[in-house]
């Protein structure tokens, strides 16, 4: 990896172009802070650069705002910061440069009453109707109980786009589904099976969790982290643990690196089993969804045996883990592994064999390459068209910086390449959790806390199951966070949606979500 | 094709045996009317699922109800796709206030009699999340609940004795 050269040329450029910054050095990454009139023009620079559009999100610090944009480039982060006055707060989109930033700073928008001077959809984004417009959650005045109505009423009011013209209609669908799904909403405008036009609505299942977050303990957070997403409970908990950690000072011990590893490979496989059998029942290959579904019961039973929970839920607690694995635990877990190899194959010939599946998965949704590097697109997603980033391969953190192993990455973007490569994945997790467990050695699993010094914050960055997952994380005193901000991969890969359903057929809508399966949860936050 | 068979017949039947949950297990899952369940149903039930603001893990464990080893079906709970054929609504998650009408919507649009099941620590007691701005926290500060299944998520184990709780024993 050609290191951080990159950083010295761009500052480089930075100064030509008079875009002033300082930098800041925090326990994970390099804090730049511009003035918050150079927040676009960063941004254009940081295009050109080929700088993928991370993560943004805000935070109130008595008189002002603290606006934050994450940024990478060859497994090189940087945080970037403007502070602006209270009084008036407000400063140039970075959405009109990168189209990944839109709905974050919807969301910082509704949130802080910060106002992205030229954001190219300013309509309200997380703000249903659970509070008036012009007061904002996240401000420090605001209590956590708001001041809710009794019933809080729909909001009909969205203004959606419209279309028009003969034979042109809509379909609106949720927040309630018809499957046992999350809610949102779907707005299709379609002509004969043909859509033209699909608008998503989320924020149906924001549940507070950023200002719930303030003035939590580092156990009580990560609780509540690993709930960020039910099916990503390992992956949030880690991001928010290492960051929390980074931020204290503290190393885990190198067995809970290991456990940690074994965990969130055994999320990956887990949810990738229940994916492809759900993509297959969306074309209604049911053989396929009994199949999986079954393997994936038997991945969960083991889950349960050796780790105590199904889910995986609060394994990962703040300086290590609370799950030892035994000797008689790592025996079971490679027995399953064999086994589980043995019936995927058996399983994925027959797939592979099948041509209604093959009719129905091939060049159905597809993401073109240039569309996925647009929008920043992350995981099995940009995987399949052309994506390779992945953090335990791009910014290796323990134990992935152990060991060898392979990320499987495609340019085919259609719906068989998402299932294809979710296959390959679990192939590779399974070795890795070979390969994790081999290098395992007595010792300690948990590390003793230290209490941060107040205002210390830090970026905890892993590959979730679904891809990137950025936790951001300041102390205040006592042991008490003052912010996080979880960035589940789905907010980035959401939009993309959009666009690959467009000149499909409207029932091809299911199998195309699913291909994708976005986090509602972990999106509306 | 053949290879598909091979599997299904060397895969066998792998649905388990459950017995319905006793009567110190039915207070635990906090059921108290299941005789007027008994009385109404005779056999079978409808469900219809409705996330209220879940994180989806509770959804994970409902699904696996359908896998082949719960095989939920057999035992005459299905899953419908409109509250309008449902006598049952599973409800998870902390009632989020973007989902409040949609809930109490759902619940009107679900005919007579029905039962409401709280389904996870945040649908019976608000969990993690709580009452808040976001939130109105338990199922039944905003619809009536006639039965709960504690648990983070409960585990289609705990799912399967809850539902069958509902139905003759
Ligand atoms: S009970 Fe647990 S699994 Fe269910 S919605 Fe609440 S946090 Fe998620």
């Amino acid at each position: 990896m050609s290191s951080s050269n990159w950083t010295v040329d761009f500052l480089n450029q930075l100064i030509s172009a008079a875009v002033t910054v300082e930098q800041i050095s925090l326990p994970s990454t390099t804090l730049w802070q511009t003035e918050s009139n150079h927040w676009q023009q960063f941004a254009e620079l940081a295009l050109q650069q080929n700088m993928r559009w991370v993560a943004g999100w805000a935070e109130h610090v008595q008189d002002r705002f603290f606006i934050n944009a994450c940024f990478e480039k060859q497994g090189v982060y940087v945080l970037l910061r403007a502070i602006v006055n209270a009084a008036k707060p407000e400063l140039p989109s970075q959405a009109i440069v990168y189209p990944a930033a839109n709905r974050s700073e919807r969301h910082t928008q509704d949130m802080f009453g910060i106002n992205f001077i030229g954001h190219p959809d300013n309509r309200r984004w997380t703000r249903h109707k659970a509070w008036p417009k012009h007061s904002h959650p996240l401000r420090k005045d605001f209590s956590v109980q708001g001041t809710p109505d009794e019933i809080t009423q729909p909001d009909m009011d969205y203004p959606f786009v419209k279309a028009h013209g003969t034979g042109a209609y809509e379909i609106p669908v949720g927040p309630v589904h018809a499957g046992i799904i999350e809610p949102g909403h779907f707005r299709f405008q379609a002509v004969g099976e043909l859509i033209l036009n699909l608008e998503e609505r989320l924020g149906y299942v924001h549940k507070g969790i950023e200002k719930i977050a303030e003035g939590r303990s580092p156990e009580s957070l990560a609780r509540l982290a690993g709930r960020v997403s039910g099916d990503t409970t390992v992956g949030h908990a880690w991001a928010a643990c290492k960051a929390m950690e980074q931020a204290a000072g503290i190393d885990i011990p190198p067995r809970a690196a290991l456990i940690r590893g074994v965990l969130a490979e055994r999320e990956r496989v887990a949810n990738h089993m229940g994916d492809m059998g759900a993509i297959c029942n969306d074309v209604a290959f049911v053989f396929a969804q009994m199949q999986f579904t079954r393997l994936r019961e038997l991945w969960l039973r083991t889950n349960a045996t050796v780790f105590g929970h199904r889910l995986l839920m609060d394994r990962i607690i703040p300086g290590g883990v609370n799950c030892d694995l035994s000797e008689e635990s790592c025996a079971k877990i490679k027995q399953d592994i064999i086994q589980l190899r043995k019936e995927l194959s058996e399983i994925m010939s027959a797939v592979d064999l099948n041509s209604s599946l093959e009719d129905r998965l091939f060049t159905a949704g597809y993401l073109a390459p240039e569309l996925a590097a647009a929008f920043g697109t992350l995981g099995y997603v940009g995987r399949a068209s052309g994506q390779s980033f992945d953090v335990r391969k791009n910014a290796p953190y323990a134990p992935y910086d152990q060991v060898a192993f392979k990320v499987p990455v495609e340019t085919q973007g259609d719906i068989a390449s998402r299932f294809w490569v979710r296959n390959k994945e679990i192939n590779a997790a399974l070795k890795l959790i070979e390969k994790f467990i081999a290098l395992l050695s007595p010792g300690d699993i948990i590390s003793p806390w230290k209490t941060p010094v107040a205002g210390s914050e830090s970026l905890g960055i892993v590959e979730g199951w679904r891809g990137e997952i950025v936790s951001y994380i300041r102390f205040d005193a006592d042991n008490k966070i003052a912010r996080f901000y979880p960035r589940d991969p789905s907010i980035l890969n959401w939009p993309v949606l959009e666009k690959l359903v467009l000149d499909n057929i409207v029932p091809d809508f299911p199998v195309c979500n699913k291909s994708l399966n976005g986090s509602y949860s972990g999106s509306d936050l | 094709m053949l290879r598909l068979f091979k599997k299904v017949l060397t895969t066998g039947v792998v649905t388990e045996s459950f017995k319905p949950p006793k009567d110190d297990e039915l207070e635990q899952l906090g059921i108290e009317i299941k005789r007027h369940l008994d009385k109404n149903f005779s056999g079978s039930i409808a469900i219809r699922e409705v996330d209220a603001g879940s994180c989806n893990g509770c959804e994970l464990e409902i699904h696996a109800l359908n896998n082949p080893f719960y095989d939920i079906e057999r035992f005459g709970i299905h899953f419908v796709a409109s509250p309008r054929h449902a006598d049952v609504l599973l409800v998870t998650g902390p009632v989020s206030r973007h989902m409040q009408t949609a809930l109490l919507r759902t619940y009107e649009a679900t005919p007579n009699p029905k039962w409401v099941v709280a389904v996870g620590d945040c649908a019976v007691c608000g969990g993690e999340f709580g009452i808040s701005y976001a939130s109105c926290g338990a199922v039944s500060n905003v619809i009536p609940v006639d039965v709960v299944i504690p648990g983070c998520p409960p585990t289609p184990l705990a799912l399967m004795k809850g539902l069958l709780g509902l139905m003759k024993g």
